[in-house]
């Protein structure tokens, strides 16, 4: 396995092309649920964890069913279908059995489903033909990055609640700006991979 | 409601962008040229209109309880098609649109329509009010990319524009630029309705279909 390249791709995700920054996967729950940095971390980690957890599914239906047979053009059916009953079983199993675990995701659990990050992530995965590994990198990466663009999110959030913009500013559009300022911080990272490993 | 009022809804008053704030992703990332978000308006304009018009359909049938994924599988049908057909009859506006497509199965609009209106009307009034916030869809898409796509490139529609494609500011058809104009475009809308159009309701749980199910998981 070459290690190298799995930090490549893990860190392309994650920090060059950073899904919700410079991708715009997975706004809404970015716009929705950053007020709060507790709330914030709980979705991102509930977003790392089906992410891995719909790679590792979807990877080998995709290879061994749906390539074998032909049936590519099935792809986004079962795939969302995949996602969609991942979450509600990943909703039983951790009441039944990890309350502890349910009590801090089971409220974001159910908004995966229509997370287009989620969809998005391993679809790509297929696309760029990654190995199983290289899949997992990615969705792990994927995750990652995500969790970062919310947590950074959500403090800055915290401090523009308390501010006084113009009447028509208020609420979204402040909060676009803000966006916008810290998807340009996050071009710092463009020459990165380049420059490490190149 | 007449059909009149309904087809225009979706234009103006509940525009499902700029004023409902829902599928804001591909707002966002396929806004960088006029041509582009043309393109992606009518592909979810058609899902649109056939997830609409095949719940409307089926009301009677589907179970409530397993409703939402009844419509998901329906919608993810509909891009099925759509995708096939982008990729053989407009192969460049399918790689442009690249992963945007297949995504337009978790585009909020759509399953928010069929649990609002499609669940609840006849077929034609589902249809009509699927046109309707389509055309209002493809017109917020393409007012932003129109912005984008002058200030960014010189360009409209692919048309090098006097003066303007000489000295273009890039930024905007980056990331950064496509957060700017959407929060600029927000903040006319407020100024413009002052601030009815967004003020009933902050942005979040409230405009996701999964709303419901989600409230009843997680309160306790």
């Amino acid at each position: 396995m070459d290690f190298k390249a799995m930090i490549i791709i893990m860190m392309s995700a994650a920090l060059v092309n950073n899904y919700v920054l410079s991708q715009f996967l997975g706004i809404c729950p970015f716009l929705g649920v950053s007020k709060e940095t507790k709330s914030a971390t709980g979705m991102s980690v509930a977003v790392i964890f089906v992410m891995l957890l719909a790679t590792a599914v979807t990877w080998p239906i995709q290879v061994f069913l749906l390539d074998r047979y032909s049936l590519g053009f099935l792809q986004i059916i079962v795939f969302i279908l995949i996602i969609a009953s991942l979450v509600q079983f990943v909703e039983i199993a951790t009441k039944k059995y990890i309350p502890a675990l349910y009590n801090s995701l089971g409220v974001f659990l159910p908004l995966i489903t229509t997370n287009c990050a989620v969809l998005a992530a391993v679809i790509l995965n297929i696309k760029e033909n990654y190995t199983f590994m290289q899949s997992m990198v990615n969705a792990l990466g994927a995750g990652l990055g995500f969790l970062l663009a919310m947590v950074i999110f959500s403090g800055i959030r915290e401090y523009t609640e308390n501010t006084d913009p113009p009447e028509s500013f208020k609420g979204i559009p402040l909060t676009m700006m803000s966006a916008a300022i810290l998807s340009l911080s996050f071009f710092g990272f463009a020459g990165v991979i380049e420059n490490m490993f190149g | 409601m007449n059909r009149l009022s309904t087809l225009t809804n979706g234009l103006v008053k509940e525009n499902p962008v700029l004023v409902s704030l829902l599928g804001i992703c591909p707002v966002l990332a396929v806004s960088t040229q006029a041509a582009n978000a043309i393109g992606m308006g009518l592909a979810t304009t058609f899902v649109l209109l056939g997830a609409n018009i095949a719940v409307a359909l089926l009301r009677n049938v589907i179970p409530d309880k397993v409703r939402i994924p009844c419509y998901i599988v329906l919608v993810a049908g509909f891009v099925t098609l759509a995708q096939m057909v982008t990729e053989a009859y407009a192969y460049p506006l399918y790689l442009s649109l690249g992963i945007f497509l297949p995504l337009i199965t978790t585009n909020c609009i759509i399953l928010f329509r069929a649990e609002i209106f499609a669940k609840k009307n006849t077929v034609a009034d589902s249809a009509i009010d699927a046109l309707g916030m389509g055309a209002g869809f493809t017109l917020a898409m393409l007012a932003m990319a129109s912005i984008r796509e002058i200030l960014g490139s010189g360009t409209w529609f692919g048309i090098p524009l006097p003066v303007l494609a000489d000295d273009n500011i890039s930024i905007f058809t980056m990331a950064p630029g496509g957060f700017v104009i959407f929060g600029i475009l927000i903040a006319i809308v407020n100024k413009v309705s002052k601030g009815k159009a967004i003020k009933k309701k902050e942005f979040g749980c409230a405009g996701c279909p999964s709303a419901a199910n989600c409230q009843k998981g997680g309160a306790a």
